[in-house]
């Protein structure tokens, strides 16, 4: 279980006059829920788009399962197997659940416009494939019910839910969580607890951006603490809450600004 | 909409019966029309080349949301490619190419025969026809490149420009090398001709069409050609908008950076997308070219490309249904109201009031202002599926208003 699953160091990213992150590195284990943590504005949003292709750093290394890679495209590290979700949920909200996971089997599925037009035996195993697998993640998170309903219907935990699916839809190694707890009651993110170690022990790894620190602390395996773009900590949930710079960043020096 | 329903995966008894009805209805069509004038077959004629346009344009802006205003250029380039390569006109190409570059049009000469000199070239519609498809979708490409990261507004403009700066090219490509024959067009670009019948009808038949023994009008042949290769749009746009390919494009609508998180190379799907919209202008502009025997490049307009967009919009956008609908009125009322709006004056007012063809503009102006006001999302939309949300607020207005 110690086989470095995630290997990232070094990384700088900067916009304009503003240093967004200054030699951020994280190091994840296969099978762990990492956490990533700050206070606003620290960083780690900028940090997950850099990792997931979004953004491009000015320079970092980057390594997944003992392969360099390159988060040129989004597409790419998608294909590579670091799959993700919004902040700010991000669905196809015109499609149906089923088909936002659909989507999500695109990168592992290769009919192109002869298959599309002439629906020869593989395009129709194909598909029918990508829709089996696409119900069974809906059924996996939760809301296999809702399959037909567009989603922009859906309800506000069903459409996290529902981008999450659609993210493991990509058959990620990696699973990169941005704040999936974001505006969920308590009985959601007892849910949504669940939900992420029925995950965790499925396989994947699970990188998690949260604020919520009760969450994070029962869930996460290792965690990073993130401020001003720089990394003041890593280590067990015990060890961080206990750690002075954490308690400094979240609640202020005490001395009084 | 109760009696006929096309929804072959629920209903498909009634849904195939309803197709069954409106084939037999338009392959009457022409025979009934003919009746009353060529000139009512033509019209539909036409109205079936842009049913084509607007279903290919569906790709771009209804799939995909790209909004492409310049959608008529591959019309023209589909348009154009049959003229060179099916009327006299690469004769007149040859005789430019002779005061600047002599060495290739011995070269061309030597390859195509004597003939070449005197009488262009005139490919088979079997050749022009994939051609117009894939030179088409290879200038699909080529606009699509430079816009992979414009959207909206930005994305219209330039789009709009590449519209028209083909038709600048057709405009003025007659000099040094004639390629286009500039404002004055290609003329005797030769009739379609399938298995030997000529559907423009032999020399002398008085443009009849003649199957075993039976004649039609050359127009009639030519609906049911088209009629073809839009049943064949639609089956392929309606295919293509159910597989991988279309969900990533309506991935891309919905949500770019999400489709882009989701593994869709979205440079490749974009290019796709313009190209197969493409390839399907191309070939309508082929059929255009050898139906009329003519192109200039006034048939190229900015006003054509707004044209089409509007049926796609006015129909319903993305929604193929929608789009054929959007085809057949936006095409075909012009021309209705311009046959009716007289008469109909002289039998309100007994004169004529205002003039027909200024009428005809205001009234067809109206009609879109009046669909985009009560229809904003087109007269057939998409379906929503599924919104119990909705259903549940208007049977709480019900429960409200009893």
């Amino acid at each position: 279980m110690n086989q470095v699953l995630l290997n990232i160091s070094g990384v700088n990213k900067r916009f304009g006059g503003l240093q967004a992150l200054t030699g951020v590195g994280i190091r994840i284990e296969k099978g762990q829920v990492y956490g990533l943590i700050g206070p606003n504005g620290a960083g780690k949003t900028t940090f997950f788009n850099v990792i997931t292709g979004l953004y491009q750093p000015d320079s970092g290394s980057f390594e997944l399962a003992g392969q360099p890679y390159s988060p040129s495209a989004p597409h790419a590290v998608a294909k590579a197997g670091i799959a993700r979700t919004f902040q700010n949920i991000r669905l196809f909200g015109e499609m149906t659940a089923l088909e936002n996971v659909m989507v999500g089997r695109h990168v592992r599925t290769r009919q192109g416009v002869f298959g599309a037009i002439f629906r020869h035996r593989a395009a129709r195993a194909e598909e029918a494939a990508i829709r089996v697998r696409a119900q069974e993640l809906l059924d996996f998170v939760g809301i296999g019910q809702f399959a037909q309903r567009t989603a922009r219907f859906l309800s506000y935990g069903d459409q996290r839910r529902l981008e999450i699916a659609r993210a493991l839809a990509t058959d990620p190694v990696l699973l990169a969580l941005d704040e999936p707890a974001a505006g969920m009651n308590a009985t959601e993110k007892v849910a949504l607890r669940e939900l992420l170690v029925k995950i965790r022990d499925a396989g994947v790894t699970i990188l998690l951006i949260e604020h919520d620190v009760k969450l994070m602390m029962g869930l996460c395996d290792r965690i990073s603490v993130l401020e001003y773009g720089k990394l003041i900590a890593e280590g067990l949930p015990a060890e961080i809450q206990k750690n002075q710079a954490v308690i400094e960043a979240y609640l202020g020096s005490g001395g009084g600004h | 909409m109760a009696l006929f329903t096309f929804d072959t995966a629920h209903k498909p008894r009634q849904a195939w019966a309803s197709m069954a009805v409106l084939l037999a209805l338009l392959l009457a069509f022409p025979f009934v029309a003919s009746q009353f004038g060529n000139s009512w077959v033509r019209i539909i004629d036409i109205a079936l080349l842009y049913i084509m346009l607007a279903l290919g344009l569906n790709i771009v802006v209804g799939f995909a949301g790209l909004l492409d205003l310049g959608y008529i250029a591959f019309f023209a380039v589909g348009a154009y490619l049959t003229g060179l390569l099916a009327s006299p006109q690469f004769a007149a190409l040859l005789e430019s190419l002779i005061n600047y570059h002599p060495e290739l049009q011995d070269a061309i000469v030597a390859t195509f025969g004597e003939e070449v000199r005197s009488n262009g070239i005139h490919l088979s519609v079997w050749a022009v026809v994939p051609l117009a498809a894939i030179v088409a979708a290879l200038f699909g490409a080529l606009l699509g490149a430079p816009t992979l990261k414009l959207r909206g507004d930005y994305l219209a403009i330039v789009t709009l420009g590449f519209g028209e700066i083909i038709r600048i090219f057709m405009n003025n490509l007659n000099d040094p090398i004639n390629f286009t024959n500039g404002p004055q067009g290609i003329n005797l670009i030769d009739p379609i001709r399938v298995f030997g019948l000529s559907l423009a009808g032999e020399p002398g038949s008085r443009a009849t069409v003649f199957i075993g023994g039976y004649g039609m009008p050359s127009v009639n042949a030519y609906y049911f050609l088209f009629l073809l290769l839009c049943i064949a749009t639609i089956f392929m746009t309606g295919r293509l908008q159910h597989s991988r390919l279309g969900r990533a494009w309506v991935a891309i609508r919905e949500d770019e950076i999400a489709a882009k998180a989701m593994g869709i190379n979205t440079r490749n799907v974009k290019l796709l997308a313009f190209s197969m919209g493409a390839s399907f202008g191309g070939v309508a502009g082929a059929m255009f070219a050898s139906f009329q025997g003519f192109v200039s490049p006034e048939s190229f307009s900015l006003t054509e490309s707004i044209s089409v967009l509007a049926m796609v919009v006015l129909g319903g956008i993305g929604h193929i249904p929608g789009v054929v609908l959007g085809g057949v009125l936006l095409a075909a009322l012009p021309e209705v109201l311009r046959h009716v709006v007289e008469p109909a004056q002289q039998a309100l007012f007994g004169k004529v009031v205002i003039d027909a063809e200024v009428l005809r503009q205001l009234l067809y102006g109206l009609a879109m202002v009046l669909v985009m006001l009560y229809r904003p999302a087109g007269l057939w939309p998409s379906p929503v599926k599924e919104d119990r949300p909705l259903a549940a607020t208007a049977k709480d207005e019900e429960a409200e208003n009893a």
